[in-house]
């Protein structure tokens, strides 16, 4: 039995040597995990970590805790399976751009639209890293990579945009270079109780590197960045001195503080239901908007393997544990006997 | 019922084979349903055949609409739906040009004379109307104006539009065959009361339309001989009718009760599996936890995490399905996690037919995947037998710790023939012991992929479990830790070691009982929905004093132990299967006998009178 001893960063680090690229985003995101993982009270041995295949998909052996290293694109099918055999496990899948929104696009949908209790991150370097460098579903059309030498000529995905299409209920971006940030985004997926959906922006130092330059380097990523706050008005720049208004045609527009006053700015709603300001949000991008990291979106709606327990636990309470024998007999049945056959009084169950 | 008001002469038969066709909205697989069912209760052996197209509604009237349900009824032990039917009852022109060719030269065809319009025989791309053109000379019809007669019954009856009055035609003639059949209406009745007991009209229509059906046999001069087939000695104890996906169902579900763990059945709909998730659906009182999963990837990648949570996971598909799911099924080969994968096949290659039987995925599942990826292979030989080897299956996976498949098809999954139920209390229960942090300690260390020295199984640890705390994965291990490894003798000995813990399954399958002498001229060797034909046609050739013998295989990998040695008692092997000779081409890599193959790809399954005719040519080529 588990007793309750309060664990430490340390108990969070397997014995397996990590081996990512040095300078490679993983590292930060991976540390940082560490560092939540303690401070959620969750016993260690009731965390399973689920990934794919991939650069980030290594993650799972460098945490000492339960975990799957899976198949391409396939993590949010066993971390749905695994849920629905015991959903008191706190599951959490690793995934990236390609693994999750290419080869595993479907899975990923559908795992946020069912609202399986797992918490999803999806680390996007815009770029595949493991097969040495080829354009991403979220490489920007015009990326020059191996397999694009003139250019990707395909529109990028926005994960977020997807995700709020799928439904998630838990919807949020943050950056591997903002490790408090990060950590404060990672400990409140844990603790929603539904699907969630973190976007990291992650820098892949060999293939792709600088590629969110504009929200990481320490000078320019204030005016760059708009970071959400439940509530609060949506103010940013270095001497945070811009804010995001909506115009007379309801389209969002970055305006100065000299003109106009905090009360007058678009103040941030996660619990949104329709999800329409969260999907405005999403469309918001550099360089004619700040972009946003933080919660888009937190709502609740009935936990898909929840709803499933509970509906076992209904038809117990009014049906009775289902015997064999009532399995067997629940269709029409007849006795044959030595003296001929009888057919027995009809027997219809409801199945 | 009263005494029939005309002579009539009753024959007495052993057994007969009864197709009702019609358009697919004619409720063709009801009539038969009631038919079986009545023959089942009143002790009756019974084998079905439904055969419907794959289309929902083809345009009405055709050829490509037209829908099926035959079965065949016996004093005796019978093993399939029968060769060809004694009776044919066609509702209209199509259905009578697709069943003809079926039928017993100088069988009998019972038509509705009404159907037969020149619109409708142009649907049916018949030239000239069949009933007149000679079409039917050699066979014995009864040309009946179903539609009126069945008006003229229902006449009266509030509430129901022509069309609606038209819809009970099938019981009309439903309860036409009872009259020939002298079955009692009582269970067809109750049936009717109890399923239209909301709606009144309906109810009181197919009541009448039975009724009337049942009393123009009665009157009717041109119905001059009633068949009895008297009950069948089945053994003592209570039966029901099931199918092959029910049986399977039924099976995995047992072996789930026995287990104490909840059924997680992860699946995407297909043809012809999806039965077994409508019938696993309604079972939540039995912690049945059914999955609809987003595509077949999803399923396959939903049941190994069921089975890496501790629970006993499933998943069903057909051929395609199976294809798709292929990469997963070797991510639980190499998780070494218990499982089992049902794969009810269907005509291929691709879409193929897909309400058709076939057999043709046997080296899909045993080499359709990447790598050396061993896997057990269980195939039900009837489809009560879906029942047994369901719960094998999962006897079997936990084990060795592996994903072990069922291979049924089209034929068994919707066939049905009677069961008698098991008795709960005498099975035995299927025990599994999870490990805990206090099995191990000082010079005994936890190894998630340490073996059981007799099963080279490996334990099953939970998730949840204090102190087990562990990450397993698809890429190459190290034997004992799981860590990963890319040692050549690392990957070598974890891959003999999965390969040989699924050959020593073979200590546990039970040893192959010959039908017939142990040795002889010739050694017919069959799996799956074979077994009927099969084991009837060597029968007939064994009274008949040939020296033929048969073994059906129920196990395809490990093979049964004494399977090699059986073989090379005979002087021919003969391989039936509805494929172009996939366990044919198993059986020669094995034993090097020079197996002959009979391959099927028809869509149908075998015919006795076909293995018949191919057990005479060979051992005439003996002689």
């Amino acid at each position: 039995m588990s007793e309750p001893i309060q664990l430490t960063r340390k108990d969070f680090v397997s014995s397996q040597a990590v081996r990512w690229c040095p300078g490679c985003g993983d590292y930060g995101i991976l540390s940082q995990m560490q560092k939540v993982m303690p401070e959620l009270g969750i016993p260690r041995e009731k965390i399973v970590f689920i990934s794919g295949i991939g650069c980030s998909s290594r993650f799972p052996y460098y945490m000492n805790t339960f975990g799957i290293h899976s198949i391409h694109g396939r993590a949010p099918t066993l971390a749905t399976g695994l849920k629905l055999a015991n959903p008191d496990l706190t599951v959490a899948v690793i995934t990236g751009d390609g693994d999750g929104l290419s080869i595993g696009g479907n899975h990923l949908l559908h795992a946020m639209r069912r609202n399986v209790n797992i918490k999803i991150f999806l680390f996007n370097n815009r770029i595949y890293g493991l097969t040495k460098g080829q354009y991403s579903p979220t490489s920007l059309p015009g990326t020059k990579t191996k397999s694009s030498p003139l250019g990707s000529i395909e529109q990028a995905f926005n994960p977020i945009s997807v995700a709020l299409g799928a439904e998630a209920t838990f919807i949020a971006r943050t950056v591997d270079v903002e490790q408090k940030h990060m950590g404060e985004t990672i400990r409140r997926a844990f603790e929603h109780n539904g699907v969630a959906f973190v976007e990291i922006f992650q820098n892949c130092v060999i293939f792709n590197d600088g590629t969110w330059a504009p929200v990481t380097e320490r000078d320019i990523k204030d005016d760059n960045r708009v970071v959400l706050e439940h509530g609060k008005p949506m103010i940013f720049g270095k001497n945070s001195d811009k804010g995001i208004r909506m115009s007379r045609c309801m389209q969002p527009e970055v305006v100065s503080l000299d003109d106009v006053s905090p009360a007058e700015l678009l103040h941030h709603d996660e619990h949104d239901e329709n999800g329409m300001l969260a999907y405005m949000l999403s469309r918001m991008t550099y360089p004619a908007f700040p972009i946003p990291v933080g919660v888009f979106r937190q709502v609740q709606r009935p936990v898909y393997e929840e709803t499933v327990l509970q509906q076992v636990a209904d038809a117990q309470a009014r049906r009775g544990k289902g015997t064999l024998r009532d399995l067997y007999s629940a269709d029409e049945t007849w006795t044959i006997s030595r003296n001929g056959h009888d057919p027995d009084p009809m027997l219809f169950g409801e199945g | 019922m009263a005494e029939s008001i005309k002579p009539v002469h009753v024959e007495e038969v052993e057994d007969v084979v009864i197709r009702f066709a019609g358009d697919s909205g004619d409720g063709m697989q009801l009539t038969g349903t009631q038919f079986t069912n009545t023959a089942a209760i009143i002790g009756n052996d019974i084998s079905t055949l439904p055969e419907f197209p794959a289309e929902i509604r083809a345009p009405v009237g055709t050829t490509a609409g037209v829908s099926g349900f035959q079965v065949h009824i016996a004093s005796r032990d019978i093993f399939t739906s029968g060769d060809e039917p004694h009776v044919l009852i066609a509702m209209n022109p199509a259905a009578l040009k697709v069943s003809l060719g079926d039928l017993l030269p100088g069988g009998t065809v019972i038509v509705d004379e009404d159907e037969f319009t020149p619109a409708n025989l142009r649907k049916a791309d018949y030239l000239s109307n069949p009933l007149e053109d000679g079409t039917l000379a050699g066979y014995h019809v009864h040309k009946v104006r179903l539609t009126t007669l069945n008006r003229n019954a229902v006449q009266g009856v509030e509430g129901l539009s022509a069309k609606e009055v038209d819809r009970s035609r099938n019981f009309f003639a439903l309860g036409l065959t009872f009259w020939i059949y002298d079955r009692p209406l009582d269970s067809t009745l109750e049936w009717i009361e109890d399923k239209f007991k909301k709606n009144p009209p309906a109810q009181t229509a197919n009541r009448r339309a039975l009724e009337a059906g049942y009393y123009l046999g009665e009157t009717a001069e041109a119905f001059s001989t009633r068949y009895k087939v008297k009950p069948a000695a089945l053994p003592e104890g209570n039966y029901r009718k099931v199918t092959g996906n029910e049986a399977v169902a039924l099976g995995m579900v047992t072996a789930a009760t026995l287990a104490n763990k909840p059924l997680i059945y992860c699946t995407y709909p297909i043809t012809p599996a999806s039965d077994i998730l409508h019938f696993l659906a309604p079972l939540r009182n039995f912690d049945v936890r059914t999955y609809q999963a987003e595509d077949e990837i999803a399923a396959m990648g939903a049941t190994i995490g069921a089975a890496f949570g501790g629970a006993f996971a499933a998943t069903g598909t057909s051929g395609p399905g199976l294809a798709l799911k292929s990469e997963a099924i070797n991510l639980a080969v190499v998780l070494e996690l218990p499982m089992v994968i049902v794969d009810v096949q269907r005509g291929g290659p691709s879409t193929g037919m897909p309400t058709k039987p076939e057999q043709a995925d046997l080296l899909q599942v045993l080499f359709g995947r990447n790598g050396e990826s061993p896997v057990p292979v269980l195939a039900p030989q009837s489809p009560a037998d879906g029942f047994d080897i369901a719960v094998e299956a999962f006897r079997l996976a936990v084990r060795a710790m592996t994903p072990v498949f069922v291979l049924s098809d089209g034929y068994l999954a919707n066939s049905a023939e009677p069961w008698a139920l098991p008795d709960p209390d005498t099975m035995e229960p299927i025990v599994i012991t999870h490990p805990t942090a206090a099995d191990y300690g000082e010079g005994n260390p936890f190894l998630p992929f340490g073996r059981n020295p007799e099963t080279l199984g490996r334990p099953w640890p939970l998730p949840g479990e204090y102190g087990l705390e562990h990450r397993i994965g698809g890429l190459s291990k190290q034997p004992g830790t799981g860590n990963v490894s890319y040692s050549p003798d690392d990957n070598e000995r974890m891959i003999h070691d999965r390969a040989e813990k699924v050959a020593r399954l073979a200590e546990v399958i039970p040893l192959l009982q010959v039908f017939g002498e142990p040795s002889g001229d010739l050694l017919v060797i069959g799996w799956g929905s074979s077994y009927g034909a099969i084991h009837q046609a060597v029968e007939r050739a064994q009274r008949a004093g040939a020296s033929v013998s048969a073994v059906h295989l129920r196990h395809l990998n490990p093979f049964p132990a004494n399977l090699d040695e059986i073989m090379h008692n005979f002087k021919q092997i003969l391989v039936p299967e509805m494929n172009l000779g996939q366990l044919a081409m198993l059986l020669r890599a094995k034993t090097l006998l020079p197996v002959i193959s009979m391959g099927k790809v028809r869509g149908r399954p075998f015919k006795i009178s076909e293995i018949s005719a191919r057990i005479d040519e060979l051992l005439g080529n003996n002689a």
